[in-house]
């Protein structure tokens, strides 16, 4: 139809994409050459391929503990932050309430405060309270930005799932909690599912908050990754990239389970 | 609904509104208190003031701003023609917002690492550059501002650019035949019809973005001089709460810098208001 004006900002749209997904890819595909690479220091691909930096990295990393506490932390968040949320989100979908408005506000709150600027005070008080340097601590400070995440999340969900049905239910003499179970959370299974995976993929690369509170023995792989960076003087860069891709085919998988369940627009906020 | 009563709608939301009173707003209070006091307790304005006098602190706001205000205009205007482009679906859409999300999902310190070893001297990018002979020698790309910038633009566009596409793939295509049948022009259509519904859209994902290139703090760090031109606020809070340990001081940059990012957020959602009146034809938002 406007074949011809389709042409132009059809071409500028290519053009942005090409150079925006080549420079990603370009980023990814170093790492991963880098961390296999020996004597890569001119010409574009390395002269030899050597695996020592694997190697290197397992020796001077405890991987199997960094992996366990990642997903523990990830695993732990998503269920803790769904048995909170899902119940506010319920209450919240279902009814309208004075002060309902207000208090939504302060669900965002934690997801509009930089994560820094309340993460150092949290810090602080975890330090206090003996929580710091703990796994426990790195899962109750992520747990933080995902409630309300998940709220927002789920509401819809919620919205969605008749009132009738419940009330059914009860006059065939289900008990609240029947039909919670019975009811609402088969109902809302896929909206749980896509709050629960984004949850995963977000909280394994949450950095600020775990950095801040988390230890020698409470590191997650993204904190070890951004350590070893820091430190890259004191160690070879091709070890850096290889922790790099270690934590990279994390998150990929992640992601890639994540995309059956879940479109990438909904990985996103979506906020009125 | 209505039968369910206040104290079960209390109850339900209780949990959650413990858990972000004592993880969120609990310490956010002891960061306000620790900021207004001495390490020993007394009350005292001195935190700030030792942030504000010394221009090398202060000058960390200015920093701040000069790196994430760009990087946010710069990630939203582009967004917008992009998602404007694609609010109908194109070929080949699953791949692109699948390459979108992979930098999202992987985050800022796997992007910030690897820049180091792609925008190096002897990276692929100046190799690349230096073949098609668009520059004679090594462009600087790491370990200065256009690092940390180039950074926040690969990390923060995709997720300016998946917002708004969520924004304008609702607006009812009807809206868009009637204004060209009504005999508007595409341009015409594009600034009285979709933009000002794009609107509430643009302005959510201003405060995002910015909330997060706000905060920028590994990628200042690896990519940036973070002892100078790219000391970002978050940075000059972390050196003093942990690696001078004056909480006190550290809490007062924290503090700080939430003031600001609100500031600016509730400038921005004021600006929405203004412009968008609330006409919510579009149907999912």
């Amino acid at each position: 139809m406007q074949q011809k004006k389709l042409k132009l900002s059809g071409v500028l749209f290519i053009i942005v994409i090409i150079i925006y997904v080549g420079n990603v890819l370009g980023i990814l595909f170093t790492v991963i050459l880098d961390s296999f690479s020996k004597g890569w220091y001119k010409g574009p691909l390395p002269p030899q391929l050597t695996v020592e930096w694997y190697a290197y990295a397992a020796h001077d990393h405890n991987i199997p503990q960094l992996l366990i506490v990642t997903f523990v932390v990830a695993i732990g968040v998503t269920l803790i932050s769904l048995l909170v949320a899902f119940p506010a989100a319920y209450a919240l979908g279902r009814n309208e309430f004075k002060g309902k408005a207000l208090l939504l506000s302060f669900f965002l709150l934690p997801l509009i405060v930089p994560p820094i600027a309340y993460g150092i005070p949290l810090a602080m008080v975890f330090y206090k309270f003996r929580l710091a340097t703990r796994v426990i601590g790195v899962i109750l400070a992520n747990v933080v930005p995902i409630i309300p995440f998940m709220i927002l999340m789920l509401m819809p969900f919620i919205e969605q799932v008749s009132g009738n049905l419940e009330s059914a239910a009860r006059m065939l003499g289900a008990k609240r909690f029947t039909i919670f179970m019975k009811v609402l959370v088969p109902l809302t299974l896929p909206g749980i599912l896509t709050a629960g995976i984004l949850s995963i993929v977000n909280t394994i690369s949450q950095f600020p908050l775990t950095y801040l509170v988390s230890g020698a023995g409470s590191q997650t792989i993204v904190v070890a990754l951004y350590t070893d960076a820091m430190a890259a003087g004191s160690r070879p860069m091709q070890a850096v990239d290889g922790m790099a891709v270690i934590y990279f085919l994390i998150t990929m998988t992640c992601l890639v389970v994540a995309l059956r369940f879940v479109s990438p627009t909904q990985m996103v906020f979506k906020i009125k | 609904m209505g039968s369910r009563g206040r104290g079960a709608i209390f109850f339900f939301l209780l949990p959650s509104i413990a858990v972000l009173l004592l993880l969120f707003v609990y310490p956010f209070l002891y960061g306000l208190y620790l900021s207004f006091t001495t390490a020993e307790g007394a009350p005292t304005f001195t935190n700030y003031i030792r942030f504000f006098s010394d221009p090398y602190e202060a000058r960390s706001i200015l920093v701040t701003l000069w790196i994430s205000v760009p990087a946010t205009l710069i990630n939203i205007g582009a967004a917008i023609p992009l998602a404007y482009y694609m609010r109908h679906g194109l070929r080949g859409e699953k791949i692109i917002t699948f390459f979108l999300i992979v930098p999202i999902t992987l985050g800022t310190v796997l992007i910030s690492e690897g820049m180091l070893t792609y925008m190096g001297p002897v990276g692929w990018l100046n190799q690349f550059l230096m073949f098609l002979h668009i520059v004679s020698a090594p462009v600087r790309f790491t370990h200065n501002y256009l690092g940390v910038l180039i950074a926040l633009i690969i990390q923060g566009f995709p997720l300016c650019f998946l917002m708004l596409l969520g924004y304008v793939s609702g607006i009812n295509p009807d809206l868009e035949k009637a204004s060209k049948m009504l005999g508007a022009s595409q341009f015409e259509t594009f600034r009285r019809v979709i933009f000002p519904l794009m609107v509430p859209g643009i302005a959510i994902a201003f405060c995002l973005s910015f909330v997060a290139m706000f905060s920028v703090f590994p990628s200042a760090q690896l990519l940036g001089e973070p002892s100078g031109p790219t000391r970002v606020m978050s940075i000059a809070a972390y050196h003093w709460a942990f690696e001078a340990f004056n909480f006190n001081v550290g809490s007062a940059i924290s503090m700080t810098m939430a003031a600001i990012e609100l500031l600016i957020i509730s400038g921005v959602l004021i600006w929405r208001n203004r412009i968008y009146k609330g006409a919510s034809i579009v149907g999912k938002g």
